[in-house]
């Protein structure tokens, strides 16, 4: 197993003490199959235990460990050192976000957003539990398990430039994750979360820069659920003005 | 213990430089400008027609000025790339059920190319250059 000697530029802020984010560096001999969490680890645990981050499940499930690395959105434990050339990593919070202290950046206004788009099964008739499950075949489920995917690790929102420069915008994973109940067979809340979709800061406030897409680790692609959400909502206006006998 | 989060300022004007991303994105949607200036172009043409002979032939004679003609081959690049970067994202957009799974997104791009195509074809084939 071979080591490498690398610099940690890490940035650092304690809220009660410092007025403003600085840079700390720490040298991390670092092993070959290490991945970014791994270093982070290793600081903590030898050589600065004031250090705060969020990680739970090293394994990219649990979607607290995304970062800044080298100035991209990053989930550190699936991020293998071997990747990163040269002797020198910067490591900073989640950008677009208020960084609470060091690594730990604050979610409370992406937690809204979350439940303001009613992220859970509406059936159109409820059933008590004798009757059973909610039944849906692999066809059905395939057409929105990919969104299923999102771990909520915030990587897209800190790529995307909408949601910087007007924090009022659901952003992408909320909005993939309305477009994944919006499609599933045994749902039929869709018209209520279009209260939240159709407006400006929904689905309109994205340009596609397709960031998101880019960053995401689990394939989720915001960005596609985002066009498709606009179509259909451009389909809806079209349908009510153009006809409006159908309106309910 | 006291929270105070710190607020990190993007910047307003310049946040697309900060990466390959974003001015690449910058890019697709600078071209418009030069996808609105050509239709200016023509629709002053169809003004000038309405205008009678003369004006109508003193629009085409501006045409053919260098000046006139390279601005459209630049328009011409920049409306390519314009519609490139779009077809290429097209897929994202249109998710279309087959079988087990989703028309694949070759499949999609590739019929957007076949449409450009036609219609360009057809198109000169009614102006009489092919
Ligand atoms: S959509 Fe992707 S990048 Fe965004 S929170 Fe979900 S898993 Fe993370
Ligand atoms: S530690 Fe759970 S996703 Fe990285």
């Amino acid at each position: 197993m071979s080591q490498r000697q690398i610099t940690f530029e890490v940035l650092r802020y304690n809220p009660e003490a410092d007025s403003a984010p600085w840079i700390q560096t720490y040298s991390v001999p670092c092993e070959e199959e290490w991945v970014i969490l791994d270093a982070i680890n290793y600081i903590k645990d030898h050589l600065d235990s004031t250090l705060s981050y969020r990680w739970s499940c090293h394994m990219a499930v649990c979607g607290s460990c995304g970062m800044t690395v080298n100035g991209e959105p990053t989930l550190s434990c699936k991020a293998f050192l071997r990747d990163y050339k040269g002797s020198k990593i910067r490591v900073e919070p989640l950008t677009h976000f208020p960084v609470e202290r060091d690594l730990v950046v604050v979610l409370d206004d992406f937690m809204e957003k979350l439940q303001s788009v009613k992220p859970y099964l509406m059936p159109k008739t409820e059933k008590p539990v004798e009757e059973g499950e909610y039944k849906q075949t692999p066809r059905q489920l395939k057409n929105y398990k990919q969104y299923t995917m999102c771990i909520n690790c915030m990587l897209c929102y800190a790529a995307c430039p909408q949601y910087a420069l007007n924090p009022e915008f659901i952003g992408p994973a909320a909005l993939a994750l309305t477009h994944r109940y919006n499609l599933d067979s045994r749902d039929a809340g869709r018209s209520e979360r279009q209260e939240v979709v159709a407006q400006h800061e929904g689905v309109w406030e994205c340009s596609f820069v397709g960031a998101c897409s880019e960053v995401c680790p689990k394939d989720v692609d915001p960005a596609g659920a985002i066009q498709q959400m606009k179509i259909a909502s451009t389909v809806d206006w079209h349908l009510e003005h153009l006809m409006p006998w159908r309106r309910k | 213990m006291s929270r105070n989060p710190y607020m990190r300022v993007v910047p307003k004007t310049t946040w697309y430089l900060r990466n390959g991303r974003y001015l690449r994105y910058m890019a697709r949607e600078v071209t418009c400008i030069f996808i609105g200036l050509y239709a200016i172009i023509l629709t002053m043409g169809l003004v000038r027609l309405a205008q009678g002979p003369d004006a109508w032939n003193r629009y085409i004679a501006g045409m053919a000025e260098p000046v006139a003609l390279v601005f459209h081959l630049v328009a011409l690049g920049f409306a390519c790339y314009h519609a490139m970067g779009w077809f290429n994202v097209t897929p994202k957009a249109m998710r279309i059920p087959k079988g087990d799974g989703f028309v694949p997104d070759k499949t999609i791009i590739g019929v957007h190319y076949g449409i450009w195509g036609g219609v360009s074809l057809v198109l000169l084939i009614l102006m009489g250059v092919l």
